[in-house]
This record gives structure tokens, sequence and C-alpha cells, in this order.
């Protein structure tokens, strides 16, 4: 008899958690399911796993960029420049690698190196110079992108080889089944992992939150405030460096490419969750919030709306689901 | 807690709404007749100002509201916007394609379709001169290599003796600006106007002609008073750019083929004539145009776009589009599909031509070509020196066809190299266009 309670109970308090968790899970998770069923009622194919795979290595580029603007934002800044640091990637590597895939792995690491450098800058300008993140990384929007087309000359030169494509274009071919495992699908966990162990699991992530929520209090405790905002910045531009590889391999070269990302990802973030001005933030929730605006935008292409008027749902969605996230957070807390 | 709950809901809820209410995203056929009834409507109301024109316009949007059997035609992106349509603009489009120039003999850049010669004695004057250019934009890679080209015919006239350039960077507002202190300064013998838009420029280059001689080109303005305005088709362009590329599909596919139709942006003049010119063939023939879209000359939109459309369609067939800067990205899109490549159009950038060969594509390249910019500076200097010129000058629109493509392919030009540019002679060629000896 006593036995048996107990068995109930636990299987009764499982059933409990379980509904505990689901009540309290970050709704991002849910509006992503919403739309991903809204998206599979018009295009029932979306769902294969080949289909929804092309979906996903698409949509990695947004994915790793809001992932990594969430560093910055939890720590209280904004970075502007990760839109620029996308278009110049793609430039400047077309032009570098010319066609030849012996460049290949040096192109990529320049620009990786390029990319810390960038970061490098908007965080000691932040951190020493004291201006705004706001700023200085408006500085270094202009000044990435002003340096990217005056290479050029104004339009791309140059190609893309196909071994730096592949990372964006190509998959490994005969996995369970499947006509292709893309490598951005690859990448977009492997680092999706990582930039979760460092935020959530690490006691680097706890300064950074620490610092976001309350500079003068991390800085009392102990904390390197400067070191770790830099780095935040830095880890943002390298993140935006990989998403400029995969969506240079995806679609070639193209000044077009990176434009408006940073308002992208600064809205997929605040959509999972993420609490402008710092202090709070989850790196895959911020990712789902990146897929749910990629599903919302397939899905306002299927419905065939008029350009404006799907801009305008567009709007109107995202601040909806924003102003909810925002509100629900604040009553789970 | 309650009320975004509830806000929540019924968002979610409008969705399904929307989702349930717009089925396929065609709109129902009582809402296209409505459609054709509004457009018909507009076209009267227009009425006061040209009778027989409006009357013909009418009569044209009913009748392929009517006879099209794609559902995609009468959907939003597929309307052409009232203020950029004249039926009798494209059926002058389509006469020009049956003429052949008059001067055969002559090089491309020079070659004319009409005689519609102009005195220009009242304008002759003795070198040295100052050519003035008010340039829309260096904005895309089209217009870089036109002003390349423009700079190396300059250089090749030496009783030019200085060439100011003012780029308007795309800005309506500065670029008439720029035009009254190019007048205002007094220096110049002679104003270039590639006009960034056709309305908002016409009263600026109204009160240039007032002072100066004036040569419009590349997109036009709505006043007679310049000199001389080169185009190719003599200002028609657009309706044979995108008839071209409409008509290959029409002519290489088989009835109930999907096509989808890609275009840059709305309510642009240039643009929304060259879907203009594509729109009426399209909704007289039996294609099935499944979607027309907006890629924002964006690569990676593009392919997304067709990607999405190849998933939700099966197949598609033949590709259009309104300018070819994203055409490998489309074709790309059905490499990574495992589909085979569509019937498609492009333009005459290098990236595309060298596709087309590699692949074997069907394929055609409507051009609006480069070479224009030479023709303008060719055409002010016959003004100058007091020669008879053409007005409007209709210069020759030629595609490039499988007949003609290995004349055009240069694989060491850069990618978004614009082909037909009248260019290979000049001096610093391939350089000077960014290119590197063959």
């Amino acid at each position: 008899m006593t036995q048996l309670t107990a068995t109930t109970s636990t299987v009764e308090s499982l059933a409990g958690r379980i509904w505990h968790r689901l009540r309290t899970l970050n709704p991002v998770y849910y509006i992503a399911l919403v739309l991903l069923i809204g998206v599979v009622v018009q295009n029932p194919v979306f769902i294969q796993p080949d289909n929804f795979l092309v979906f996903l290595s698409r949509s990695a580029p947004p994915m790793l960029l809001t992932a990594g603007q969430v560093f910055v934002l939890v720590s209280g800044g904004f970075d502007l420049s990760v839109g620029s640091v996308v278009t110049s990637t793609v430039i400047i590597s077309a032009i570098l690698a010319n066609n030849d895939p012996g460049t290949t792995w040096w192109v990529i690491l320049l620009m990786l190196a390029g990319g810390a450098v960038v970061g490098l800058v908007n965080g000691m300008v932040t951190a020493y110079l004291k201006v705004p993140s706001l700023i200085a990384t408006l500085g270094t929007l202009l000044i990435v992108r002003g340096i990217g087309l005056f290479w050029s000359g104004g339009a791309p030169r140059g190609y893309l080889p196909d071994n730096f494509r592949m990372w964006g274009r190509r998959g490994i071919t005969g996995l369970f089944g499947l006509r292709e495992f893309p490598y951005a699908v690859i990448l977009l966990i492997v680092i999706g992992v990582l930039l979760w162990l460092l935020l959530h699991r690490l006691n680097y992530g706890r300064q950074l939150l620490a610092l976001g929520d309350n500079p003068r209090a991390a800085r009392l405790s102990g904390v390197n405030v400067n070191l770790v905002r830099i780095s935040a910045f830095v880890i943002c531009s390298m993140t935006a460096v990989v998403a400029g590889v995969l969506l240079g391999g995806r679609g070639g070269v193209s000044i077009e490419t990176g434009t408006g990302m940073e308002m992208q990802s600064i809205a997929a973030a605040v959509l999972g969750g993420t609490m402008l001005l710092g202090g709070r933030g989850s790196v895959p929730a911020a990712m789902a919030g990146a897929l749910a605006l990629e599903l919302l935008f397939s899905l306002l292409n299927l419905l065939g709306l008029p350009k404006p008027l799907r801009d305008a749902v567009q709007g109107l969605i995202i601040i909806g689901a924003v102003a909810y996230a925002a509100y629900s957070a604040k009553r789970n807390r | 807690m309650k009320p975004f709950r509830i806000l929540f809901f019924v968002l979610a809820a409008m969705l399904m709404v929307a989702l349930v209410a717009c089925g396929g995203g065609a709109p129902p056929a009582a809402q296209q007749a409505e459609q054709a009834a509004q457009q018909v409507e507009q076209a009267a109301g227009e009425a006061a100002q040209d009778v027989e024109k409006a009357a013909d316009e009418a009569v044209a949007e009913v009748s392929e509201a009517t006879s099209s059997t794609s559902e995609a035609l009468g959907s939003e992106g597929a309307a052409v916007a009232t203020e950029f349509y004249s039926q009798a603009d494209y059926e002058a489009a389509l006469r020009m394609r049956d003429l052949k120039p008059l001067n055969p003999d002559d090089p491309v850049w020079v070659q004319y379709l009409e005689e519609n010669w102009v005195d220009t004695t009242q304008y002759k004057k003795d070198p040295p001169y100052t050519v003035c250019f008010s340039n829309a934009g260096v904005n895309n890679p089209w217009r870089v290599v036109g002003y390349t080209t423009m700079q190396a015919e300059v250089d090749l006239h030496p009783e030019i003796e200085k060439f100011i350039h003012v780029d308007a960077e795309g800005n309506d507002e500065k670029q008439i600006s720029d035009i009254q202190d190019l007048v205002a300064g007094g220096n110049c013998d002679i104003l270039i106007v590639s006009p960034n838009t056709t309305k908002a420029l016409t009263p600026a280059v109204e009160e240039a002609c007032k002072s100066l001689p004036v040569i419009v080109f590349d997109r036009g303005v709505q006043t007679d008073c310049p000199v001389a305005f080169v185009q190719p088709f003599g200002g028609f362009a657009g309706y044979n750019f995108g008839y071209e590329g409409a008509k290959f599909l029409v002519d290489n596919l088989p009835a109930k083929a999907n096509v989808i139709a890609l275009r840059i942006l709305p309510g642009v003049d240039v643009l929304e004539t060259r879907w203009a010119g594509a729109r009426n063939l399209f909704a007289e023939s039996d294609l099935n145009v499944v979607a027309v879209e907006f890629g924002d000359g964006n690569n990676d939109k593009v392919k997304t776009i067709v990607t999405d459309a190849i998933q939700k369609y099966g197949h598609i067939d033949g590709v259009w589009m309104d300018a070819g800067a994203t055409a490998v990205a489309a074709l790309e899109a059905f490499e990574d599909a495992g589909q085979p490549y569509p019937v498609i159009n492009g333009e005459d950038q290098q990236d595309f031509l060298v596709k087309w060969q590699q692949e074997g594509l069907t394929a055609i390249a409507p051009t609006f070509p480069t070479f224009q910019w030479r023709t303008a500076v060719i055409a002010a200097m016959m003004t100058l020196k007091g020669e008879r010129v053409n007005d409007p000058w209709a210069l020759p629109q030629p595609a490039i066809t499988q007949a003609n493509l290995d004349q055009y392919v240069q694989p060491n030009m850069p990618p978004l190299f614009y082909a037909m540019c009248g260019c290979e002679t000049m001096p610093d060629f391939p350089q000077r266009w960014g290119g590197t000896a063959p």
C-alpha cells in the first residue's frame, strides 16, 4: 500500500513536473511551433526530412548571428555592425579567393581574424572610450561596409571557389537515407552547443549576465568587466563571419547579402526572451526566435500576400510576439 | 496575464483564418474580376487626358483578366501599376522589333533604327569643351560598367577639356540640386543627364534646357526639351526587354509548363515596363505562371523563393527575370534541389553567360546595353559641333542568344561585367573594366 502510494505520487509529480515545465517554457518555442504548423498546412512537403533540412540550412546563418548577438545583448550592449560584417565577409572573400580553391582555408581564417578585430574595436571603443555601443557599432557598420565596397569598387568582383561555397551549399551525402545532410546544419549544431555551454554552463556566462544586470555590482564582485565586455563583441563579430561564409556559400557573391540582418538578429533575440539592456537571455531560445522569424517569412511568402502588406503583417506579428514573450517572461520570473 | 494570452491566441487564430481563406494564395475569380473592373475605372479616370489611350488600356486589361490561364497573374505582385503602363508604348516597342538598323555598317553604339533628325547648328561651338554629367548613381554593377565605358569614351575625345561628373547616389533630391548647381556654375557647355526617376527629374531638366543643350539617356524624362534622348528602342527598351525573355519562354516551353517570374521590387518605372512587356505575353499564352515574386536583387532571397517554389509546385519549368544579376542564384536553387535546369532568361552579365555555356542551358539574355553610355557622349559631341542628331536616338537592343553566345563569353572579366558594352576595342580594355588580360 505504502509502495503503491509512493509510485503514484512519483508518477503524479513527474506529470506535474512536465506540466510545470511546459507552462514555464519560453513562449518562443510555441510561437515557432504554431508558425511551423502554419507552413506545413500551406505546403505539406515542407516537413519531409530533405526539405526541412534545406530550410534549416538556410536558417542557419540568421540563427548563428542571433546566437552571437545574444552575447552582446545580455552584456547590455547592441551590435549593429553584424550585417555589414556579413556583407564584407562575402565581398572580400571573393576578391581574395578569386576562384582559387587553394586559398579557401587561409581566406576563411583571415576573415575570422578580421571579425575578431572588428569585435575588438567595437568592444574597446565601448569599454574604454565609453562610447555607447549603439553609436560605436553604427560607426563600425559604416567603416566595415565602406572598406568592403571601396575595395570592390562598388560592384562585386571575383568568385568564391567551390570548396569555400560547399559550407553553405553542400552536405554529407548518404546519411540516414537523406539526400544530403547540410554542413551548415552541422555547423549550426556545433557552434550552437559551444555558445550554449559558454553562456549557460561556464563561469564566463555568469560573469557576462552579471555585467549586463548591474555593471557596478559585477565589478565590485571581482569580474574583469572590460575583458568580459570586449569578449562578447568578439564572439558576436566572429559568428557574423561564420554566417557570412555560409551565406556567401549559399547565394554567391552579392553586395545585397547581409542587408538588414543586424535588426533581424536583434528582433529574433528579443523574440527569444533576451532582455534589451542586458542581464537575461538564452542562446537556444534566441535561436528559436530566429527560426520563428524565418518560418514567418516562409509562411507570408507561401500565402502570396502583396509585398507591402507582407511587410506590415511581419511588423505586427513581431511586435505582438515580442510583447507576449516579454510579458510571460515577466510573469514567470 | 489574460490580455496577452488572448492577444496571442487572436493572432494565432487570425493566422489560421488567413491560411484557410487564401487557399493557394490565388484570389478567387470574383475578386479578380473586381480588380479588372477597378483597373478599367482607373483607366477611364485618365480619359480626360487622352481618350483614345485610356480606351485602349481598358480593353487590353479586361481581355487580359479574362483570357489568362495563370492564377498568379491575378495576384497583386503581378499587377502593373497603371501610371507606368501605356498600351501605345507597348505596341511601339513591338513595332520596333521588326526594324533593322539604318546604318548597319557603323558600330552598334552609333546605329539607329529610325531617322528622327534634328538640327543642332544653334549649339555649335569651338572646342575645347566642358562636358557635365549628372549621374543617377553608380550604385549597381550595370551602372559601374556603363560609367567606366563612358569615361573611356570621353578619353577618346581630345576636344573635351573637362569632364565634370556628379553622382546623385540614387537620390532624386540630390540629383535635382546637382543639376541646378551645374547649370548655375556656368562652366558647362553641354549637360548629360541620366535621370534617377522620370517624374521627379522632369522639372529640373526643363529648367536646365533654358540655359544649355541637354542630352538625356538611360531613363527618360517627360519633356521634349532635351536636344536628344538616347535609349535603345528610343524609350521603349523596358517593354522589349520583358517581351524578349517572355517570348523565349513561350516559344520553348510546352503548354501548362510552370513558370515563375522574379522581379526586383515594385514601383520603379523601368522595371514596371519590363514586367508589363512580359505580362501581356504570358496572359495570352498557355503557360502556367505559378508565382510572381520580388527578390530585391538579393541572391539569397532569390534562392529561397525559387527553392520554395520548386518544393511547392513539384517542378518549375521556366524562369522569367526582370534583371539578370541574380540569375545564377536562381539556377543554383535547381542544382541544389536536384532538378533539371529551367528555360530561363538572364541578362548579359558574365556569370550567367559562363554558366549558360558550361551547362548548355536553354536560355536567352535580353540586354539593356551599356554601350548607350558611349552614345550619350557621342551625341553631346555631335551637338556641340553642330551636326544633326536623332531625337529620340533609337539604338538597337540586341539580345544574346545561343547563336552568338560564344562571342560574348569572356571568362577573364568579372562575374557582373555586362558584356553588351561595345567597349572591347577601347584603350585599356579589359583592365579598366576590372578584367585580366586573356
